[in-house]
């Protein structure tokens, strides 16, 4: 089944690496994975979808603890969230054949975002079935699809549901005679992580 | 911690001091109390070497890299403290790997410093230039690749906490050749660390360890499993505590020897593929098993779905990833052993185990008494007699690192180790050639304790070049060799499960103990059984090192054996013809 975990991590080189690596050991294989900038410098904000049988939800997750740079994971799992992904496909067709393509787009509230004299782009934003939804009916009208470029899933919790890592923050470096004393920089400074 | 004064170099202050990298790097270590290090000097850690003098650590030059990163080991094994090994870039570091997973499989703090090309080359394929970060990567609990000076203090720090803190592990910081050379201001107490940050899934709550208090006391047959978490934790005294008061059984895995007195009443001893017969049949018998700080590895198990079939079990272990990773457990209870076990006593009350007690008393028979000694001699020369002197020769208050292998088996049946850290063996990974360098960082972190080697004669010509790191460090360490001539744990495995063909196990060996002579450490070989005890009071009388090259039976097995992918319960025990008592199943 697939697992989808959201991940907050120091943004830093060679974190990425870490997470694949895990995944890599543990002989899981990632479906997608993205990785952006968070509201807060020096974080970043990674979606993993990963296939696995049901139980290895555990595991990943504390395994993903375990990383150093790893500052917060949730296990998206059943809760209620909004997914989304991004697509931008690029069909044959000749200014003959582009009126069917633009009735597509219109059904499927996609946007037309480049237009060639032999191919078009259409750029899709919606879930996973969406977007195959768009390709198969694309396919099926005889269409030629020349390249197709997905970002994979990306999801937030919906409502009040906000992360973890905004108290672990509070407390990292808030013990004992560290308090008065400048972070390293080799960690995201206290007051970037705040704002 | 009272410091040094004789130097004339900044000691750790407040007061911020300009410093280069490799000083920074000294003055840090000194910080972090590090008295002693092993390492190998090479062109990327050369600024490193230059400032050593400066600073009143002692260096113990090794043979080979390997060797550096297992005496590290032995030296956090023996002492609780965490070892420094230090090499240079490229094949000095890549040298590491083997030392940093043996640490990486049984969770042992070391701190791996490598020197790497500089900066401005990174990436270019320089001269000795490795990505050991990426190489290590999966081997480490964590690593960094410093680039700059200032960085160095602080990722030191940070370092030292990460190896020694939670479930413990090996970290690797690779600086860079100008970040040694350039200099930066140096401010130990300002380079803290971050503050430690347990594992956000840890949890014992107050319901759980109340009815793990319930389970203990409603059960019948119940058996405690100890770990090697019981050592890194200090949770020797509340283990005792829970087994007394509960009056319940105490098995203990490889590296959990010394968790618990051998020779304590409700000591089973070692379970699993080798363990005693009566410690796995209990547990497979048993209606409860309370694991502490282990992890229910394949060599405990056997087959994991026949294992312990009747039995509830209770798993108190810090890392979070093991629960439910071998053996699918009733009540985790995660955190620090000490810390649970500090909450789950007060729940407990005394409780009755006789029945149970008596039930494993009938299954041990007297088999339990492994009274080798009081056997004719036969004119065979076991290792097992070999052992069982050594551990008499030393009242059982010896460390002794062993190998892997045969040898490393016997050890575990027969020397009692009632101490902690008196047994210091690669369990995790199993690295032949662990013994001798790793004894090297025991008898480095615990000059008053007697050390004894237990060696293959396969696996210590792995790293026997350390020999000339015990001549040169003067180092008094006595060394058995188990000689018999195989790589003999392969032989039984070819002689069990491939019909005997033994392909590549018959091995040839120097004389070792001309081999000692050579680097003026003296010796003998032992080939019958009377002359064991004399020879092992021969090395402990003989100040500085000796070696023991015991020339035992060839093709003696160890026994028992669960073979792979068998149950605890489907033992292959002792054949009758051999003249050792081993079960009771041979009486």
């Amino acid at each position: 089944m697939l697992h989808t975990f959201v991940a907050l991590v120091e943004d830093k080189p060679g974190v990425l690496t870490r997470v694949a690596s895990l995944f890599r050991r543990l002989n899981i294989n990632i479906v997608s994975v993205t990785v952006g900038a968070t509201e807060r410098v020096g974080v970043s904000r990674m979606t993993l979808v990963a296939d696995a049988e049901a139980g290895a939800a555990h595991r990943m997750k504390a395994s993903l603890f375990k990383l150093e740079n790893v500052l917060d994971v949730d296990d998206i799992g059943k809760t209620s969230c909004v997914v989304r992904e991004l697509a931008l496909i690029k069909v044959a067709a000749t200014p003959a054949s582009r009126s069917h393509i633009f009735e597509l787009v219109e059904v499927f509230r996609a946007r037309v975002v480049d237009l060639a004299p032999e191919s078009l782009m259409i750029e899709i934003t919606g879930v996973q079935s969406k977007i195959e939804g768009l390709i198969q009916v694309l396919t099926e009208s005889a269409d030629k699809i020349l390249e197709i470029s997905r970002t994979g899933r990306m999801v937030m919790r919906r409502g009040q549901h906000t992360s973890r890592v905004l108290e672990a923050m509070q407390t990292a470096n808030g013990n004992g005679d560290a308090k008065t004393k400048p972070l390293p920089d080799f960690m995201p400074d206290k007051s970037d992580l705040m704002s | 911690m009272n410091k040094a004064k004789s130097h004339t170099e900044p000691a750790p202050s407040s007061h911020p001091a300009r410093l280069t990298g490799a000083e920074i790097l000294w003055a840090t270590l000194e910080g972090e109390g590090v008295r002693e290090v092993f390492g190998y000097p090479g062109g990327a850690i050369l600024p490193v070497y230059d400032a050593m003098r400066k600073f009143p650590i002692r260096h113990i030059l090794v043979r080979h890299e390997q060797g550096a990163a297992h005496m590290a080991d032995g030296y956090a094994r023996a002492s609780g403290r965490v070892g420094v090994a230090i090499a240079t870039s490229g094949p000095g570091a890549t040298n590491l790997v083997t030392g940093i997973a043996t640490a990486m499989l049984d969770s042992i703090p070391i701190v791996c410093i490598t020197g790497q090309v500089s900066s401005k080359v990174l990436g270019s394929d320089a001269f000795q230039e490795v990505d050991i970060t990426g190489i290590t990567l999966p081997v480490t609990k964590h690593n960094f690749l410093v680039t700059k000076a200032e960085d160095i203090a602080p990722v030191i720090r940070e370092a030292f906490k990460i190896a020694a803190s939670g479930r413990p592990g090996p970290v690797l910081v690779d600086i860079t050749k100008d970040a040694q050379q350039s200099t930066a201001d140096f401010d130990f107490a300002a380079a803290a660390p971050r503050a430690y940050r347990p594992h956000p899934m840890l949890s014992a709550t107050e319901s759980d360890l109340a009815e793990a208090s319930r389970m203990i006391l409603a059960s019948k047959r119940p058996v405690i499993l100890a770990g090697q978490g019981i050592l890194r934790s200090g949770a020797m005294e509340q283990v005792r505590t829970l087994a007394e008061r509960a009056q319940i059984p105490v098995g203990l895995t490889l590296l959990g020897l010394g968790s618990f007195p051998a020779s304590h009443p409700l000591s089973l001893g070692m379970m699993g593929m080798h363990g005693e017969t009566w410690v796995n049949n209990a547990i497979q018998e048993a209606d409860l098993l309370i694991a502490c700080g282990m992890r229910f590895d394949d060599r405990v198990t056997g087959l994991p779905s026949t294992y312990a079939p009747n039995a509830k079990k209770i798993h108190i272990e810090i890392d979070p990833a093991e629960i439910n990773k071998n053996v699918v457990v009733d009540i985790a209870l995660t955190g620090d052993l000490k810390a649970v076990l500090e909450s789950l006593l007060p729940l407990l009350p005394k409780r009755d185990g006789a029945a149970w007690l008596r039930t494993i008393a009938n299954m041990k028979g007297n088999a339990s008494v492994r009274d080798i000694q009081n056997l004719a001699d036969d004119g065979h020369l076991y290792a097992a007699h070999v052992m069982n002197d050594l551990w008499r020769a030393t009242n059982g208050k010896a460390i002794v690192v062993t190998d892997v292998g045969q040898h490393q088996m016997w050890e575990a049946q027969y020397y009692k180790h009632d101490e902690p850290r008196t047994l210091i063996t690669s369990g995790g990974l199993g690295t032949m050639g662990f013994a001798l360098p790793a004894a090297i960082g025991a008898k480095v972190a615990c000059p008053e304790k007697e050390v004894w080697v237990v060696a293959g004669d396969g696996g210590f010509q792995m790293t026997m070049a350390e020999l000339a790191t015990i001549a040169q460090e003067k180092l008094n360490i006595n060394i058995a060799i188990i000689n018999n001539g195989y790589l003999g744990m392969v032989r039984q495995w070819q002689e069990f499960f491939y019909e005997k063909n033994y392909q590549s196990t018959p091995i040839l060996s120097p004389d070792f103990v001309k081999l000692a002579a050579a680097f003026d450490i003296p010796g003998q070989a032992v080939k019958t059984r009377g002359d064991v005890l004399a020879a092992v009071t021969a090395a402990r009388e003989t100040p500085g090192p000796y070696l023991i090259n015991f020339l035992v039976e060839q093709e003696d097995s160890v026994y028992p054996m669960i073979p792979v992918g068998k149950g605890l319960h489907e033992m292959v025990t002792r054949p009758k013809r051999n003249p050792i008592v081993e079960d009771s199943s041979d009486l």
